[in-house]
């Protein structure tokens, strides 16, 4: 079977358009709420931005995962999961239950494990997004400080299991330490972008501090991953 | 009578309806090809799937309770169909939030949420479409043996610049389950293997979680975050006011 028909881009190209149309919907509403609640227009330009810049190198990381995954799967499949729903990890493990991809069933088989396996995902929210609002709401109105104290525990304990992560391959000796450097050394250079701030009053500094940190950290991998393997 | 409608019930049911309209979308795919192509489901191949199914079913409803506070209504009816949460959706979010000083949970920090998220989606689509359409002049680049490592550290590199502004800001929140973390992963490295970090970290998110909130909430009964980041803030700003 052909895994780049023209016809799997159509479908493909549609189901995203939709996607985008639910991106652009909520922004423009976003937006719109923003204004009307009295939030300045530049911190919402502001955050455009900043949203923008930030993308930038995890897309470019996900397009390499698309391609990584087009050997087996063609190009609209890996598109189609990692542009909307999917994530890079499930596609790979996913799509890792068999060797090639070369009749129809297989590859149908592939793209329907694909999808179940992102079901829950696709309408868990839809039913509890409600309940979970509003059980925050009741949280920060019972104890405002609470209420945040709630809120930066959660980024806390999602930034501690990715902090444990980094470490997670330090039993394979010095090649396991890369992740570890990385992480060091894009916590140093967000440090230092927090630094030059404060030095030199620099406001621009904070739109692309994290988004540059992230990249120095990502192109030091390349001479550290020289250096040690 | 219409029952009055305010913004948040029209977000959820607005949410509601894209979520229904593009999952039936997304959904559609895998049927559509059967059609198309005249093919059939493989149900042994179905059958060996079965297990990566369950796990990613059990990481859904784990990433649901943890990730729908953090990104408010609207960020969390966008961010669960466009994907790729713990790696950009989240982490664009909370950084932008921070940036804007607007905190999560509170009607600025949902609309700075949904904006950031709505942006991301949009950028990613487009970067992903540009690389689609030159994907063969692309390849050589992308796969190269040279950028591989920095495509390999994205999430350390990403966690790396996050963690200092959040530790150094919650010190006093974040030193327990850093520590407990860091013992997670190094002895599961020894015991389990290197692989067993990319298994553990979908359940040992919502554990940091939990464990964070249990001991916020106790170091907050017991008074001992009087000098903690924002209340430091919340004071100056309260005393300048005063002034």
């Amino acid at each position: 079977m052909d895994k780049n028909a023209a016809v799997l881009y159509l479908i493909v190209g549609i189901i995203i358009a939709v996607v985008t149309a639910q991106a652009v919907f909520f922004l423009v509403r976003s937006y719109r709420r923003g204004v009307v609640i009295g939030m300045d227009k530049k911190v919402l330009n502001k955050t455009i931005l900043r949203a923008g810049v930030f993308t930038i190198a995890p897309a470019i990381a996900i397009l390499v995962g698309i391609v990584t995954l087009s050997d087996k799967l063609g190009v609209p499949l890996p598109w189609l999961r990692l542009s909307v729903i999917g994530s890079l990890s499930y596609e790979t493990i996913a799509s890792g239950i068999v060797q090639v991809v070369e009749d129809a069933d297989t590859y149908v088989t592939v793209a329907f494990i694909m999808t179940i396996g992102m079901i829950v995902s696709m309408f868990l929210p839809l039913f509890i997004g409600k309940k979970i609002q509003r059980g925050m709401i009741k949280i920060q109105s019972k104890d405002k400080k609470w209420g945040e104290l709630f809120m930066t525990a959660l980024f806390m304990g999602m930034i501690s299991a990715f902090l444990g992560f980094v470490f997670g391959a330090v039993n394979t000796g010095l090649k396991g330490f890369i992740p570890v450097f990385v992480f060091l050394t894009s916590a140093l250079a967000m440090a230092i972008c927090g630094l030059l701030l404060k030095v030199t009053k620099w406001k621009w500094i904070t739109d692309y501090a994290l988004p540059f940190s992230m990249v120095v950290g990502m192109l030091m991998a390349i001479p550290y991953t020289s250096w040690i393997v | 009578m219409l029952k009055h409608r305010n913004f948040d019930d029209n977000t959820h049911l607005f949410g509601r309806i894209w979520g229904i309209v593009t999952s039936v979308c997304i959904i559609a795919y895998p049927f559509l090809c059967m059609l198309i192509f005249d093919a059939g489901l493989n149900w042994d191949l179905v059958l060996t799937g079965i297990g990566v199914i369950a796990m990613y079913w059990v990481v859904s409803v784990v990433e649901t309770f943890t990730y729908a506070p953090m990104l408010g209504a609207s960020g969390t009816y966008l961010g669960f169909v466009t994907g790729n949460l713990s790696n950009l959706k989240v982490p664009c979010a909370l950084n932008c939030m921070e940036q804007a000083g607007v905190k999560s949970g509170t009607e600025e920090g949902e609309v700075i949420s949904s904006i950031s998220i709505a942006v991301s989606s949009i950028v990613t689509m487009l970067i992903i479409v540009l690389g689609v359409c030159i994907i063969a002049v692309l390849t050589p680049l992308l796969e190269s043996e040279a950028l591989k490592p920095a495509f390999d550290q994205i999430l350390p590199a990403l966690f790396g610049a996050m963690a200092v502004v959040y530790i150094s800001k919650n010190w006093k929140i974040a030193i327990l389950p850093c520590a407990l973390m860091l013992v997670v992963f190094i002895v599961g490295s020894f015991v389990g293997g290197e692989g067993l970090a990319q298994t553990l970290i979908g359940v040992m998110v919502p554990v940091g979680v939990v464990v964070t909130i249990a001991y916020t909430r106790i170091i907050y009964k017991k008074g001992w975050l009087g000098e903690q980041g924002y209340l430091k803030a919340e004071t100056a700003e309260t005393s300048e006011n005063t002034k």
